[in-house]
């Protein structure tokens, strides 16, 4: 050990000294910032979620170039004129607000900021900048199950999105 | 000599002060220059903000009593309260108005220290002081709006919270971390009553106090050029109690006597429980997010949620550097030729926004043009840059013109505040279903 020094540090090493701790300070509040985000944001598997099979139904059911709302899912399942299946997640894509379905118009106009939507969940009028979500469909001995636990977000609509019998 | 002419200005003499005016008298200093007593020199309005900040640390509290913070009994809490509790829907009432009320009376000190060159050295350290504040204001009143728990709570939670996912990098993140999930639930409500009645309260409480110590620090509010002379640059001094202390007792019982007025004229709103299966249309933001909103019906929303409100505050912090080494004069806007180009800029800013929101109504809703373009460049880049043009353009102008520095930079700033005013009126007022442009 040596002695300490009596007399006071040489200005330049006290610079250096003052600009180390300062930089450890904010390195400090870094770490913290960041284990209080990790703290309060849960892992993307998110709670509570697991085996979400919803039941739609018998394919004959749905005719093509029709829509049909599952509140409970917050999809909806639309057959596309070619008899393909597609769930949309009814959440829009730009703030989250709840989409409607109009039938007359065929389109799902939002109600936060006008953004517009066809059946396919490609986006008619901004501000949204990408189409409605995708829940995967799976038909099973002539019975339509869509899986609300697996969202797709996807840029543009695409044919092979869609699930055929 | 006095410099106060009017009889009614004139200082009173010395008053040994009672128990309470010691208290208040903590905060201040014995003597006060005379020159700081007339109304038009702060409006009282920092003033009135303290009081509002009591009165809604009082009801809150009361409020506390009653509310209990889960998805299933917030809004029964709520009815129960309105309903059921002697005086229940009045504190209620008094705590909604106050909270309005501190957000406009903290905005409009903001535009009094501004237009008075108060930002600007010395005063430089407690405008940043005062930038904290506004945003723990704004998310003391914004953490209030999702308690109750009703679809108008819930959907405008859900859509400003939606805003962090554009922030570039980090936005899933932080979206996550403002839920605690992927939509607006319980663990929602959990953070928000937490950051409502402790963090920010007790984090705000402690930078008013700051806020107050550098405002006596500096020797008092901002004064105008000639106020005293050579030897006492801030002019006679008069003792505080009672002069400032009676001043101020009137405005706090003034702002007590309308809060109450209002919470008697008028209820504050509590829609349905909230239903996370179905958007109320229209479903709008609080007052103070309306100028966002309507950004959000116009532009790319990583600009209209995240790049215009990042900028407006950075701008903020910029200001006091953007004044150059001129000190300020304290006048209103600088001079009458400051004024006149604040006042001209106001216009434009307003009237041009106005016809721009008007002009896009038919383009928003048709196939987009150019649309090679991708919309991140046609709705967010562009008008980010002509935004950047238009301002610096009427800084430019000011300048041309003989404005002074201050004074330039002050006509760019009322250009922007006019246009964001303008903004926010046509989404209180003029959206109606669907978001369309509507008579009120
Ligand atoms: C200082 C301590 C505070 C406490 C303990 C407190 C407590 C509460 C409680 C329990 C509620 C739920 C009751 C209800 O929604 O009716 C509430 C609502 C609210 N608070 Fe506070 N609060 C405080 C300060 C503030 C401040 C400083 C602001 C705004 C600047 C504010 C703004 C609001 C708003 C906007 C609501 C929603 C009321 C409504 O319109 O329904 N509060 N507060
Ligand atoms: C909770 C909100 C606030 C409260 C209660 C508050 C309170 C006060 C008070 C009582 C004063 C003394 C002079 C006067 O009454 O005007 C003052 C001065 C000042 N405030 Fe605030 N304030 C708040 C927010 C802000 C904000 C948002 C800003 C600006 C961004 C700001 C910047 C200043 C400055 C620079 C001064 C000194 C002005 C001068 O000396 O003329 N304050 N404040
Ligand atoms: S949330 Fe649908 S348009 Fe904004």
């Amino acid at each position: 050990m040596t002695a300490p020094s009596i007399e006071p540090a040489a200005p330049d090493r006290r610079d250096f000294l003052g600009k180390v701790g300062k930089g450890l300070g904010i390195l400090a509040g870094v770490e913290l910032l960041a284990v209080v985000v990790a703290y309060l944001a849960p892992g993307k598997g998110g709670a509570g979620r697991g085996a979400a099979l919803v039941v739609a139904g018998p394919v004959g059911e749905f005719t093509p170039s029709s829509v049909r709302a599952f509140p409970g899912g917050k999809f909806y399942l639309a057959r596309l004129a070619d008899g393909g299946f597609l769930a949309l997640s009814s959440r829009c894509t730009h703030l989250g607000c709840m989409v409607p379905w109009d039938a007359k118009q065929r389109v799902f106009p939002c109600p936060c900021h006008a953004s517009r939507f066809d059946e396919r969940g490609d986006v008619l009028a901004p501000p949204a900048t990408r189409p409605l979500d995708l829940f995967p469909v799976v038909i099973e001995g002539g019975i339509v199950k869509v899986d609300t636990s697996r969202r797709i977000g996807r840029a543009r609509f695409e044919p092979g999105q869609v699930t055929y019998l | 000599m006095s410099p106060v002419t009017d009889p009614r200005e004139a200082p009173l003499p010395a008053r040994k002060p009672s128990g309470f005016s010691n208290l208040v008298l903590h905060l201040h200093p014995k003597l006060v220059p005379a020159a700081a007593l007339p109304l038009s020199r702060t409006f009282g309005l920092g003033g009135g903000a303290a009081v509002l900040f009591l009165i809604l640390a009082v009801t809150g509290s009361l409020l506390l009593v009653v509310y209990e913070p889960s998805p299933e009994r917030a809004h029964g809490t709520v009815t129960r309260l309105v309903d059921e509790v002697p005086f229940g829907a009045l504190v209620r009432n008094v705590h909604h108005w106050a909270a309005n009320g501190m957000v406009l009376v903290t905005l409009l000190h903001l535009l009094r220290v501004f237009y008075r060159g108060g930002h600007l050295p010395p005063r430089r350290g407690n405008w940043f002081a005062g930038v904290a504040l506004l945003l723990l204001v704004v998310a003391c009143a914004f953490t209030g709006y999702l308690l109750p728990w009703d679809q108008l709570a819930f959907w405008a939670v859900t859509i400003a919270t939606g805003m962090l996912e554009y922030a570039p990098m980090v936005g899933g993140l932080l979206l996550r971390a403002a839920r605690g999930g992927a939509d607006v639930g319980p663990a929602t409500l959990a953070r928000f009553f937490v950051l409502h009645v402790a963090i920010l309260p007790i984090a705000m409480l402690l930078l008013l106090a700051f806020h107050f110590w550098l405002v006596r620090k500096v020797g008092g509010v901002i004064l105008p050029e000639g106020s005293g002379d050579r030897a006492s640059p801030r002019g006679a001094l008069v003792p505080t109690s009672p002069n400032l202390t009676q001043r101020e007792g009137a405005m706090a019982l003034g702002v007590l006597a309308a809060v109450m007025v209002a919470a008697a004229l008028w209820d504050a709103p509590l829609l349905a429980q909230a239903n996370p299966g179905m958007s109320p249309n229209p479903a709008k933001a609080p007052w103070y997010f309306m100028g966002v909103q309507e950004l959000l019906v116009h532009l790319h929303p990583a600009l209209g949620a995240v790049g215009v409100p990042l900028l407006g505050v950075v701008l903020l912090l910029a200001l006091p550097a953007l004044g150059g080494r001129q000190p300020p004069t304290g006048r209103w806007f600088g001079s009458a030729r400051g004024a006149r180009h604040a006042l001209v800029a106001a216009a434009v800013g307003a009237v041009g926004t106005a016809a721009l929101v008007v002009a896009n109504e038919p383009l928003r809703r048709a196939p987009p043009w150019l649309p090679g373009i991708p919309p991140a460049v046609r709705s967010g880049a562009l008008p980010l840059a002509a935004m950047a043009m238009l301002l610096l353009g009427a800084a430019w102008l000011s300048r041309r013109r003989g404005a002074t520095r201050i004074e330039s930079v002050q006509s760019a700033v009322s250009f922007a505040l006019a246009s964001f005013g303008v903004l926010t009126l046509v989404g209180v007022f003029l959206r109606g279903q669907g978001m369309a442009l509507v008579l009120p």
